[in-house]
């Protein structure tokens, strides 16, 4: 059983090769890495799996439904949730509103029960519910009436994650989750990573730091120029001076 | 005393118009310059059923809200795809083109001749014919729409469209169809809109193209700048502002037609300034041009 797979996949902007006839198959469950150099076409890859980019060819696969030219909303709706390399929150509303704005099929967000409330309040007392448990468990909860905005970058990452993590999805994209952030927050996602992991989560990740690709990811995927040069357990590819090489350049 | 009356009475009219643009423009992001024309279609369509049809006061207005929601979801399918500048290009395209069928559909608008004799409202018995009748019933509209824009901006619709505000593919990535949200608010705005115009035509008893052009819609975009977008009070601050305020200029003794482009300057004025050291409006939360 796989999470994602694509086949033949290819993307290109002004004739440029973002990818170029990647195939590949992601599990069902466990931890993922993807690595590369600067445009390498790792976030074009994901841009194209969660439906922001069309591709140019091949097609995409969630389990056996067809994701291909579906949607960014509806290839979520599936149970694919993705976070950005640019934090994209609410900044001006607070953190648990924007933890509830990803609760999945609410009652009050169609026009006739948002305007006479019925039902609403129960199901909204229940997202609540359901919304600090993933702030509690990326341990935000005592910052839930701040201002998205206003908090650090760092606790902005464990919000995109609680956001994730709040739309059900089982299927987790994160672009670069430990990017900028000081070791001590790095080492905290990673554990976050590890117990997601336990919980059955798929998860996908674009990363540049290796040690904490060493440190969580059970399979590497290595991306240069719009393909796949490698792919397998990190002890082994990560070690191949092909792909330092292709790395550092 | 009339003349009070009457102004409360045109206070109450853009109080809907700028509560209703507001759940666009300050809750969705999305700046409409159309918006005149769907209080244009909803005086042109309540004011033709009711003098030629002969239809009631009620029917006039649930006739306008209905043809505005409508035309507004044809409109919205595909400009709503269109973001920011380009959206707001297209409104105004829309704008243009219903303000000239206002003005050339002769057998049907009169044109440029307007629709006079627009009888005054009859609503189950109550004839509605003085100032303070006419107050009562703006009062209860203007309180319609703000708990409408209330209830739905306070709800988990309204934090769909704060998300597609601030950034529309953070909405999509969460599985939020921003389109359906995107017309839904669209509809409803343009309804409100069009029972704002479906009041004003019974009220003024004559109604021509000239109240509905886009330097309509451009006051109407003023008083919610200056209130403030996307707040509670806002809209309604906006609109006591800028009906009230050059009233006054009547009393400063200038003769008519100065007073008339001076009232143009004053707004342009408030605008700069407000833009300059104000930007959230006087009763705002979320700023233009961020």
């Amino acid at each position: 059983m796989n999470a994602f797979r694509c086949q033949k996949l290819s993307k290109s902007f002004d004739g440029v090769h973002a990818i170029d006839g990647v195939t590949l198959e992601f599990p069902a469950s466990g931890i993922t890495a993807i690595i590369g150099p600067n445009g390498a076409g790792k976030t074009t890859l994901l841009n194209v799996l969660t439906g922001f980019l069309r591709p140019k060819a091949g097609r995409c696969f969630l389990g056996e439904r067809e994701t291909t030219h579906l949607p960014p909303h509806r290839i979520a709706r599936l149970g694919v949730a993705r976070t950005f390399q640019d934090l994209r929150l609410i900044g001006q509303v607070s953190v648990l509103d924007n933890v509830l704005v990803a609760r999945p099929h609410q009652r009050g967000e169609r026009l006739l029960p948002a305007l006479l409330r019925f039902g609403v309040a129960d199901e909204e007392a229940c997202n609540r519910d359901e919304a600090m448990r993933w702030l509690r468990f990326v341990g935000l909860e005592k910052k839930a009436e701040d201002l998205a905005g206003e908090m650090s970058y760092g606790q902005q990452k464990l919000l995109t994650l609680a956001v994730c993590l709040a739309t059900e999805a089982r299927v987790l994209l994160l672009d670069e989750p430990v990017a900028g952030v000081h070791p001590e927050m790095v080492s905290r996602i990673l554990c976050l990573l590890r117990e997601l992991k336990k919980q059955g989560k798929a998860i996908v990740f674009i990363e540049h730091d290796m040690a904490a690709v060493r440190q969580v990811a059970e399979s590497v995927i290595v991306m240069d120029e719009g393909k796949v040069i490698a792919q397998g357990q990190p002890a082994e590819v990560l070690e191949r001076p092909e792909i330092m090489e292709a790395y550092v350049g | 005393m009339d003349y009070l009356i009457h102004i409360l009475v045109l206070v109450c009219i853009f109080a809907v118009l700028t509560v209703s643009l507001d759940l666009l423009a300050g809750h969705m992001g999305s700046l409409s310059i159309a918006h005149a024309a769907f209080y244009g279609l909803g005086a042109y369509t309540s004011a033709l059923i009711v003098t030629r049809i002969g239809a009631p006061f009620v029917i006039g207005v649930a006739a306008g809200t209905v043809v505005a929601a409508a035309i507004s979801f044809i409109v919205s399918l595909p400009s709503l795809r269109l973001h920011d500048d380009y959206f707001v290009i297209a409104t105004f395209g829309f704008q243009m083109i219903l303000v000239s069928i206002f003005n050339n559909w002769m057998h049907v608008t009169r044109g440029p001749l307007g629709i006079p004799g627009i009888p005054q409202p009859v609503i189950f018995g109550w004839h509605i014919s003085s100032h303070a009748d006419f107050l009562i019933l703006a009062f209860v509209f203007a309180a319609f729409a703000y708990f409408v824009v209330y209830r739905l901006t306070s709800s988990p619709f309204g934090r769909v469209l704060h998300a597609i505000r601030e950034d529309e593919v953070f909405a999509q990535a969460l599985g939020k169809n921003t389109l359906r949200f995107k017309v839904t608010a669209f509809a409803v705005s343009a309804a409100l809109a069009a029972m704002a115009g479906s009041l004003y035509a019974h009220y003024i008893t004559y109604i021509d193209p000239t109240s509905f052009t886009v330097m309509e819609s451009i006051l109407v975009i003023s008083m919610v700048i200056i209130g403030g977008a996307g707040s509670t009070w806002g809209p309604l601050v906006g609109a006591v502002v800028l009906v009230t305020l050059p009233e006054a200029l009547r009393f400063v003794g200038l003769p008519s037609n100065v007073a008339a482009n001076l009232r143009q300057i004053f707004y342009g004025a408030l605008l700069v300034v407000m833009m300059m050291f104000r930007p959230r409006g006087l009763a705002g939360r979320y700023s233009f041009g961020r």
